[in-house]
């Protein structure tokens, strides 16, 4: 037990001692710099960027980063990812885009004639920069991440900057106009729904919603007017702007503007490696505009990856430490050439459910060879019903449907741990068409299809959605809280339009038993819609709802872990070894049979040695030989190693050299030559819950060995119990207990017997009878070995005596021999305990 | 001659002479008595504890519904939330008991002694002790979930499981399998304690050195446990996936957590009983 103790303690101070001088990350330490850009169409806007630069912290040339930031950060919003890239072993270089924190200037959208300049410029300054290794003279080895804002940069320097090696586009865009005014019939931006409220954020001065909670907390601080009007927008931005939002229409010039801050128009020309990383819980860029980016980089024939990870603007998990992994492992690949294993074409982050052992949400990340697109690699139609459904516009559009509330979505949801929102349906506003509960699970990946039929008048602004209705009172879910809005004109003379709607991309595992609820209402909360009221007729044009799966995905189920099989095998393939190497270990001696007893000596003992844990000899070379018939008296102070001699003829210790033999046989522990052996060694050993009787009983039952020939009743007589027998033996008096414990030794009239202390406890008329019994045992042929301390007994009882001292034989043979070799002392006969003392050398 | 007539080393220490020398003993059928009251004496606390919180939560339908507010639901989900209170502390106690106790104590009345003098062969010895010991152990673990299926029904009636979390219901015939695995599975994981202690009863002589050295170190792998930062290797504490059955009890069987604390707990308990049988062997007997 101790050294078991003093094992864990040396392993634990072991574990403390190396979390203590394990090396920590270098120390990565960022330098300030202002970096003085030219820009603007003709190249004539001087403007100073506020940016930090960290070295890779090993020295050296490494390739560099250029972090950029979302909408309304700054370089301070990235700088704990720049660290942690940098300590990767990059030059980082974040900035404050143009009229963003410090830097000066105005926000022109990532503007090939502004920000895209300017870090062009970057690249260059980079390009000097002695800790940055160069592909050429002027061209370093340079990478392009950031998520929203930065994202787009990222995409739209790599179109237009040839020396971009590799580039990784979080949450982005791929047309600012079409995020702007989604159209879900696939009309383009001039017919779309304007996104209102994303909009009015994303215009809004301090991007708040971006920012999260600090946006909240954070003190407000007056503005100018012009500041008030339109922030630091360039001022044709804020003006286009103004007026989109007013009409909630988009103008031929707002799409153009927009267009040309939109990586779509140039996606083409972008050679760089590119790592698009989009959110499920988006609705302001939805998976959409990756899959629009990644086509269009993909047509180039440039390597592009995309992963759906569960995050976004609207919130979820946001899996930051995921993200970099596929960040480093990407630049890794493309930027350090270190063969990296870079995510593959398409990868799904996906609700593992819970971990088993801490019951926190796990998240899988199903990956496939290929991307599909957002039709899958294929459809299953599922069938909804229902009928036409009047449903109307309220006046002022209010009270709205609610889906996604941007930017509190992502606050209000705790961390949005579950991929799913609930949504509110006004009454009246929407139409609802049901599928079957599903008889196989459904594993939604992409954008689903249907057909609708408005009946009405006039122009008509719709939002249609998806949802997954379970059996029980759970209110329906609204996957990643996504609607698709579309508008449909009912020509003149017609009383019916039909529209083929494109819903919100998703991933989502319809249940089996759940229902798909295609929802169509007319409003929605983020969304601008019409405030003259209206009434119209929604039906299903077709029945056919087309679900894109895709079964690539499906396939990496993780199975279960290489341990989970390995680790019993292997232990018990160590078990097997650690009782194999356990088995008895083989004494010097040789083969027993070879030097075979006589079966015919009770006891013979040769050489015999043990030696305490100390090194002390309890006993030192003891040889004795006990003949059958005899009555041997053990005899020798305490510690003489009479008790531990005994131990051994038991084979409960071993001893550390020489042999005993029980009628020629070595004993060793569990030797069967033992059930020949009855003993009583150092006090009784019962079981106290039971009676006398019960536990001589279950003692022979254990020795397994036939009932009749336990010889109960003679036992019994000589315990002289008597009714006692029948109590507890916790009752018993201490010499009950020595009573019953011989009578136990005795069980089965065992061949030869050996009793310690026979007589302790025992009242003189016991102590006479007990001499009795013992004479009467060996007379019978059987054979007596009984150490004591009273030595008068022992003269009275024994035949022979053995006489013990510091673990050695000092004297042994007949009492008669050794009293008669004896003088005659004090006037009177010699006495055993006068020889004793003699022969220990302690007469005094 | 070199055995006694009728002495045949394979017919010693019956298991039947065994459990008949442990059955009787107090501390056994204490530890019963508790277990089979245990249910009933909960049975009690939600009737008559305040009403409220247990209805209530029941009812509500909130987002996640603990196993606790729907214990009493019905029967069976009676039954899960005593296994849920009981199996990470008194089942393992009452593992320990059985598996530490068994060779210790007849270390500490010294009739270890008499048996080996017997003689039963260590290995036998320890064989025998150990499949009596587990026996005891499952039954305990049985035991408390089915009497606590028998209060929770009488008490609560036979309905289908909510299942904790979504509140979706499961047919009661649909789930009773599931009970089983529930029960196997608590059987596997108290493996470990089982093997622990029994490593630790024959190393010393003291019984409740061996239950609580078994307990205690329960104890500081439910505390490493909780260290967010050993990250993975949490999985190859012996207590991590103690929570595992409850998947059993999920819409949707998952094997994957049970499979892998299977995986740990008979990894662990070959070796630790392994060691035993390697140290008893060797081990020299003094008390």
């Amino acid at each position: 037990m101790k050294r078991v103790a003093a094992l864990v303690a040396v392993l634990a101070l072991v574990g403390v001692a190396v979390w203590g001088i394990w090396p920590s990350a270098p120390e990565v330490r960022g330098q300030e710099q202002r970096i003085s850009v030219v820009d603007g169409p003709a190249d004539d806007q001087r403007v100073e960027l506020d940016t930090t630069f960290f070295a890779p912290p090993d020295g050296g040339k490494a390739p560099a980063v250029l972090l950029a930031h979302g909408f309304g950060g700054s370089k301070q919003s990235v700088r704990l990812q720049a660290q942690r890239l940098a300590q990767d072993g990059y030059a980082v270089l974040t900035w404050s885009a143009r009229g963003f924190g410090r830097s000066t200037g105005q926000i022109a959208l990532n503007s090939p004639d502004y920000e895209v300049k300017d870090v062009k410029q970057l690249i260059d300054w980079l390009a000097k920069r002695p800790e940055v290794r160069l592909d050429a003279a002027g061209d370093p080895r340079v990478g392009i991440a950031g998520g929203s804002y930065g994202g787009s940069i990222a995409l739209m320097t790599a179109a237009h900057d040839s020396r971009v090696d590799a580039i990784v586009p979080q949450i982005t865009w791929s047309d600012l106009a079409d995020a702007l005014f989604p159209d879900a019939t696939g009309q383009g931006p001039e017919n779309g729904v304007f996104k209102r409220m994303w909009a009015g954020f994303f215009f809004g001065r301090g991007g708040g919603p971006i920012q999260g909670l600090e946006a909240l907390t954070r003190q407000p601080e007056p503005l100018s007017a012009e500041e008030a009007r339109c922030g630091r927008f360039l001022p044709a931005i804020c003006d286009i702007y103004q007026q989109v939002a007013e009409t909630g229409k988009a103008t031929p010039e707002a799409v153009a503007l927009l267009r040309q801050s939109s990586p779509v128009t140039v996606a083409g020309r972008v050679k760089a490696p590119t790592l698009l990383i989009q959110g499920q819980r988006d609705s302001l860029f939805p998976l959409g505009h990756a899959d629009a980016n990644a086509r269009a980089i993909a047509a180039a024939g440039t390597p592009v990856s995309l992963a759906w990870f569960d995050g976004g603007h609207d919130g979820g998990n946001g899996e930051a430490d995921w993200l970099h992994d596929q960040t480093t492992a990407w630049f890794g690949h493309y930027l350090k050439d270190d063969g990296s294993a870079v995510a593959r074409p398409f990868t799904v982050t996906r609700d593992g459910g819970r971990d088993p052992g801490t019951r926190q949400r796990i998240r899988l990340h199903p990956e496939a060879a290929s991307y599909p697109g957002l039709g899958g690699t294929a459809t299953t139609s599922v069938t909804l019903s229902g009928p036409e459904q009047p449903v109307v516009n309220p006046p002022g559009g209010a009270p709205a449907s609610i889906s996604t509330v941007p930017g509190v979505s992502g606050l209000l949801g705790g961390g949005g741990q579950s991929n799913v929102s609930v949504s509110l349906d006004m009454p009246g506003q929407s139409a609802s068409f049901e599928s079957a509960p599903l008889t196989t699970p459904l594993q939604l990946t992409g954008s689903p299809t249907a057909t609708v039929k408005v009946s009405g008048k006039g122009q008509v602004t719709l939002f249609a959605k998806l949802f997954d209705v379970s059996d029980s009172a759970q209110p329906p879910t609204l996957p990643a809280g996504l609607v698709a809005p579309f508008r449909v004109t009912i020509p003149e003379g017609q009383s019916s339009v039909e529209a083929t709607v494109t819903l919100p991309a998703v991933d989502h595992a319809f249940a089996v038993g759940h229902r798909l609820r295609l929802t169509v209402a007319t409003t929605d909360m983020g969304y601008a819609t019409p405030a003259e009221p209206a009434s119209y007729q929604i039906g299903l044009a077709s029945p056919a709802l087309t679900v894109p799966t895709v079964s690539a995905l499906a396939a990496p189920a993780t199975g279960v872990a290489w341990w989970v099989w390995a680790l019993p095998l292997a232990s018990i393939v160590v078990a097997a070894i650690v009782l194999a190497t356990g088995r008895g270990r083989s004494r010097s001696g040789g083969d027993p049979a070879e030097r075979a007893g006589e079966p015919g000596v009770p006891l013979e003992i040769i050489g015999l040695t043990k030696a305490y844990r100390n090194g002390e000899l309890a006993v030192d070379g003891l040889s004795f030989r006990v003949e059958q018939g005899q009555v041997l008296g053990l005899l020798g102070p305490n510690g003489a190693g009479k008790t531990t001699t005994m131990r051994m003829m038991m084979g409960l210790i071993q001893p550390d050299a020489g042999e005993i033999r029980i009628f020629g046989d070595p004993v060793s522990s569990g030797a069967p030559v033992l059930s020949r052996l009855g003993s009583f060694v150092e006090g009784p050993g019962f079981l106290p819950h039971l009676s006398g009787r019960e536990n001589l009983e279950l003692y022979w039952a254990a020795t397994g060995r036939p009932t009749a020939d336990a010889r109960f009743d003679e036992a019994l007589e000589i315990a002289g119990l008597g009714k006692a027998l029948e109590r507890a033996v916790r009752t018993y008096s201490q010499g009950m207990r020595q009573r019953l414990a011989i009578a136990q030794a005795m069980l089965g009239l065992p061949d030869l017997l050996v009793l310690d202390e026979p007589t302790n406890g025992l009242d003189p008329p016991q102590i006479r009878e007990m001499r009795e019994v013992l004479k009467r045992y060996a007379r019978d042929g059987r054979t007596v070995i009984v150490s004591s301390h009273l030595l008068a007994e022992v003269e009275q009882t024994c035949s022979h005596v053995v006489v013990m001292h510091r673990g050695r034989l000092v004297s042994t043979g007949p009492v008669s021999v050794l009293l008669s070799e004896a003088v005659p002392t004090n006037g009177h006969g010699p006495r055993l305990e006068d020889v004793f003392l003699d022969l220990i050398g302690d007469k005094s | 001659m070199t055995a006694a007539t009728g002495y045949a080393p394979r017919r010693t220490l019956p298991l039947r002479v065994e459990i008949v020398r442990q059955f009787k003993r107090r501390r056994t059928l204490v530890m019963f008595g508790l277990l089979l009251a245990l249910p009933w004496i909960l049975v009690i606390a939600f009737q008559f504890g305040p009403q409220g919180a247990g209805q209530q939560g029941a009812g509500q339908q909130q987002a996640s519904l603990r196993i606790s507010d729907l214990a009493s639901a019905s029967g069976l989900n009676f039954a899960a939330f005593v296994l849920s209170v009981s199996a990470s502390f008194l089942l393992v106690v009452a593992v320990a008991l059985f598996c530490g106790d068994t060779v210790a104590s007849e270390a500490s009345w010294s009739s270890l002694r008499y048996l080996l003098a017997a003689p039963v062969p260590r290995d036998r010895l320890l064989r025998q002790k150990l499949i009596v010991a587990l026996g005891y152990s499952a039954t305990a673990v049985i035991c408390l979930p089915l009497m606590a299926l028998l209060a929770g029904t009488l008490a609560f009636g036979w309905h289908d499981i909510q299942v904790p979390g979504t509140g979706e219901t499961i047919p009661a015939l649909d789930v009773l399998p599931r009970f089983g695995i529930v029960i196997g599975y608590a059987l596997v994981s108290q493996l470990v304690v089982a093997a622990l202690a029994f490593l630790i009863s024959t190393v010393t002589d003291s019984p409740l050195g061996a239950v609580g050295g078994a307990v205690g170190l329960w104890i500081v792998s439910t505390i490493l446990q909780a260290v967010e930062a050993l990250g993975t290797l949490r999985e190859f504490l012996p207590t991590f996936w103690n929570t595992a059955w409850l998947d059993a009890l999920a819409p949707e069987l998952d094997w994957s957590g049970m499979a892998k604390g299977a995986s740990v707990s008979v990894t662990y308990a070959a070796i630790l009983i392994a060691v035993a049988f390697r140290r008893f062997r060797r081990k020299d007997v003094v008390s």
